[in-house]
């Protein structure tokens, strides 16, 4: 078993934790995210040019002139291909994706439109309303769930950890405006249910001690625990981590974001089980009467 | 915890392997239906087209409201009760009684047995709110009467939204009700969903009606403009016939234009409402009107009595077939609006299979060698169980036909990913039973019963996450949430019988070895 001195560093990281928690407010609040279309409607389209000459400019330069408000262009995996995101959505007019179609052929040649996503005002917003609902609904479920198992202290604890990784991950979208879709929403819950799992594994071995050593102070206590469990918490990273690599790597451009968010996740999600869920029950010194007091009941 | 009777241990394997099954099943052909389910594959990977329509019901209800006003005045001079002043205020009826009346109109419209504002029990509620103001009265849908008024033109819109459909004859559509005024259409393997989405986008109210001889617009004619914007027509508002009465529709050549035509016959009430017509009005043009546009105005020559006809305009052969279908399908209730679409190509969707089974792939392979790196021979067994788990997943998915989607590939990954931490935490925590116990049968029993409630608790919150997706997702998300939920139920499985299993055999072999994990 490993005996690393966690709790040495308690205070050290807890900081760097704030500090990253208080510049991704700041980015989120003032930059904000970078919805894609999912979320702020409007139009999507993967395409593929025949011709290799094409290049950003030139397919941005088409499509402004097409009055479709504003256009973004971006390079999406091979060489030939792009992904095309513009405001406007037009509902009423069946006819608007095959003239926007024609239009490009006749300026940049032949294009193949592999995807296409076209939502309307207020499909996205209520797909951004019940995503939200979804990531707070299952916020409260693991609160209660963890309420129901544990005793208050270690609930408060888990839960703060997974509002560190979820606000973390989102920042360092808003930083590198990173396109926040349905299935990043996917992501962010899986997050959850991950930070939650790596973080009750700690808490399980936490509570045995507290039942087994009367004398040990949490301080010391949470150290052993985190130290019993090490290898368990690092194989279960590495091997998630592996998978989420080969998808990240390998799955295709479609699954790059949900991928790297789901990593990012891992990350901080292990991370926080071990330096936010643990000086929480420091910080509310947690003891064997915490845990015996809520057994008699 | 190490021991498995013979029953348990056939049980375990005939499960493993009639699960597992299904999941070869989607590569082997059989006659049997039941022995060669596939997988069904979302329209992100198959490609095709996802629509959802949103129904604009103000047309409905504003003409709903226009024939409520004739009703009400109809039936309170039946009566013999001076109403007068109706009006239309937005989606308010607005109308003056005298000031003995006031008693009288209020109980008729309130009442529950009332003939025009229905009762409906089971709601507690009349179809329209009346409120009083003196001796002026306004009529208001009330919520129940516009929830069913909204029902009703939906359940006619999706009857007429799958006839469409189904005479373009794509593969195996999905139509569905959504909410009380949506309408979600999947059309799997549609690569251009241009001719389905203009067919869905049109209302095809179809009219005829005669061309008025004064070239100025007065009461009951209406100013309506030709198809191709070429000139606009002073119409009768009066509708000889309408698109209900018609029978059928198809494309035809017409032999002495060597034009391309539509014609359609009429039923026995249209014929005669035709014949009549156009008897009395030979000389005149006749305006063929669809959706508010002239499409031609052919003179009329002589009474047309057979109960068919045809249709020119200026068509192509598609756009005459396209016309017969709507034709043929009936008009919608209320024009209808694409809020949402997504539409994959199936090369793409191909693309993305592969992308898929490749990253499942090397996933699989990475995690397997650190396994075996890490735990040896107990590696292995945890890799068996992980096979088993990745058969059983798929095989189950494959049985109960889920859809998979390219985020549900990720949950299956991920699973592989994360199915090994069960068996991770009970290996370590053999781990530590180990060095106080000699005796590796009750150092492992010991290891697996002390690992369990943690187990649980850690795969219990991911299927909190799992199921909150579920109900809240859409579409691709959603089968990432079933992929991910059921991952979690076969790792149990596979953790707690198959590894057990097997480790309980390896152990009780190899219980005199030194330091077996």
């Amino acid at each position: 078993m490993s005996n690393i001195s966690f709790n040495k560093f308690y205070r050290k990281f807890n900081i760097l934790s704030l500090v990253l928690i208080v510049i991704s407010l700041v980015f989120l609040i003032f930059k904000g995210l970078n919805y894609g279309v999912d979320f702020k409607g409007g139009t999507l389209i993967e395409l593929r040019t025949t011709d290799k000459t094409n290049n950003i400019s030139l397919i941005r330069d088409s499509f402004n002139q097409m009055n479709l408000g504003d256009v973004s262009v971006k390079k999406f995996g091979n060489e030939t291909d792009f992904i095309v995101k513009f405001e406007k959505q037009n509902s009423n007019d069946p006819e608007f994706i095959k003239n926007i179609q024609n239009k490009l052929s006749s300026s940049i040649g032949d294009v193949d439109f592999r995807r296409v996503e076209n939502v309307g005002p207020k499909v996205s917003s209520e797909l951004l309303k019940s995503g939200i609902i979804a990531i707070s609904l299952s916020l409260a479920a693991m609160l209660l769930y963890i309420w129901i198992r544990f005793e208050w202290q270690f609930s408060l604890g888990a839960i703060l950890a997974i509002f560190h990784d979820v606000i973390i991950t989102l920042g360092i979208f808003s930083i590198f405006s990173l396109e926040i879709n349905l299935s990043i929403v996917a992501a962010v819950l899986t997050i959850v249910g991950y930070s939650m799992n790596d973080t009750v594994v700690i808490f399980d071995r936490v509570r045995e001690n507290l039942r087994k050593y009367s004398d040990i102070k949490i301080f010391d206590l949470t150290n052993i625990s985190i130290n019993e469990t090490l290898s368990r918490t690092i194989i279960t990273s590495v091997t998630t981590l592996l998978a989420l690599f080969s998808i990240y790597l390998f799955g295709g451009e479609i699954l790059k974001g949900f991928s790297l968010a789901m990593i990012l996740g891992v990350i901080f999600g292990t991370y926080s089980s071990i330096y936010i869920a643990n000086p929480i029950l420091v910080a509310l010194n947690v003891s064997q009467r915490t845990i015996v007091k809520e057994e008699k009941d | 915890m190490l021991y498995f009777s013979k029953l348990r241990i056939i049980s375990v394997i005939v499960f493993t392997i009639f699960f597992s099954y299904f999941a070869f099943s989607n590569f082997v052909k059989f006659d049997d239906k039941f022995f060669s389910k596939n997988i069904n594959l979302g329209l992100d990977l198959q490609g095709g087209s996802y629509l959802l329509l949103e129904i604009d019901n103000r047309p409905v209800i504003t003409q709903k409201l226009q024939a409520k006003i004739i009703e009400l005045k109809r039936y309170f001079k039946e009566k013999q009760i001076t109403l007068k002043n109706f009006s239309l205020k937005g989606d308010t009826i607005l109308f003056e009684t005298t000031d003995n009346e006031i008693e009288n109109v209020k109980n008729i419209l309130n009442d529950k047995e009332s003939d025009v504002n229905t009762y409906y029990p089971t709601y507690k509620s009349h179809e329209f709110d009346v409120l009083e103001d003196g001796n002026l009265f306004s009529l208001n849908y009330s919520r129940y009467g516009l929830v069913l008024l909204k029902n009703s033109s939906l359940d006619q819109a999706i009857e007429i939204v799958r006839r469409r459909v189904d005479e373009v004859g794509t593969n195996e559509p999905n139509i569905l009700k959504r909410g009380n005024d949506r309408i979600l259409v999947e059309l799997p393997g549609l690569d251009d969903p241009n001719r389905i989405k203009s067919l869905l986008g049109k209302t095809a109210n179809l009219t005829f009606q005669f061309i008025s001889q004064n070239n100025e617009e007065s009461f009951g004619t209406e100013k309506l403009s030709f198809e191709d914007g070429s000139r606009d027509a002073i119409v009768s508002k009066r509708i000889i016939l309408s698109g209900d009465n018609l029978v059928d529709a198809k494309p035809t050549m017409n032999s002495q234009t060597n034009e391309t035509v539509v014609s359609f016959s009429l039923d026995r009430v249209g014929a005669k409402k035709f014949g009549k017509a156009t008897s009395t009005g030979v000389g005149k043009q006749l305006a063929i009107v669809l959706d508010g546009k002239i499409i031609s105005a052919p003179s009329v020559r002589e009474p047309i009595v057979g109960g068919s006809g045809q249709i020119s305009g200026d068509f192509t052969f598609q756009s005459a077939t396209d016309l017969a279908l709507l034709l043929r399908s009936g008009a919608l209730p209320a024009p209808l609006n694409i809020i949402e679409e997504r539409t994959v190509g199936p090369d793409l969707g191909q693309d993305s299979i592969d992308a898929g089974i490749l990253s499942l792939f090397i996933g699989f392979l990475l995690v397997i060698l650190f396994m075996i790196y890490k735990y040896r021979a107990f590696g292995l067994i945890a890799n068996l169980a992980l096979v088993s788990n990745l058969f059983l997943l798929i095989g189950i998915l494959t049985l109960f036909e889920a859809t998979l989607t390219l985020p549900g590939i990720a949950g299956i990954i991920l699973t592989v990913g994360m199915a090994v931490d069960a068996n991770v935490l009970i290996f370590e925590r053999i781990k530590e039973e180990t060095k106080n116990e000699k005796n590796p049968i009750i150092a492992f029993d010991a290891g697996y019963t002390k690992s369990r409630t943690t187990i649980l608790d850690a795969n219990i919150t991911t299927l909190i996450a799992a199921f909150i997706l579920f109900f809240m997702g859409s579409g691709p998300v959603k089968g990432f949430s079933v992929t991910l939920g059921v991952g979690i139920l076969t790792t149990l499985f596979s953790v707690y019988f198959i590894a057990r299993l097997l480790t309980s055999l390896y152990v009780v072999k190899n219980k005199d070895k030194e330091q077996l994990l």
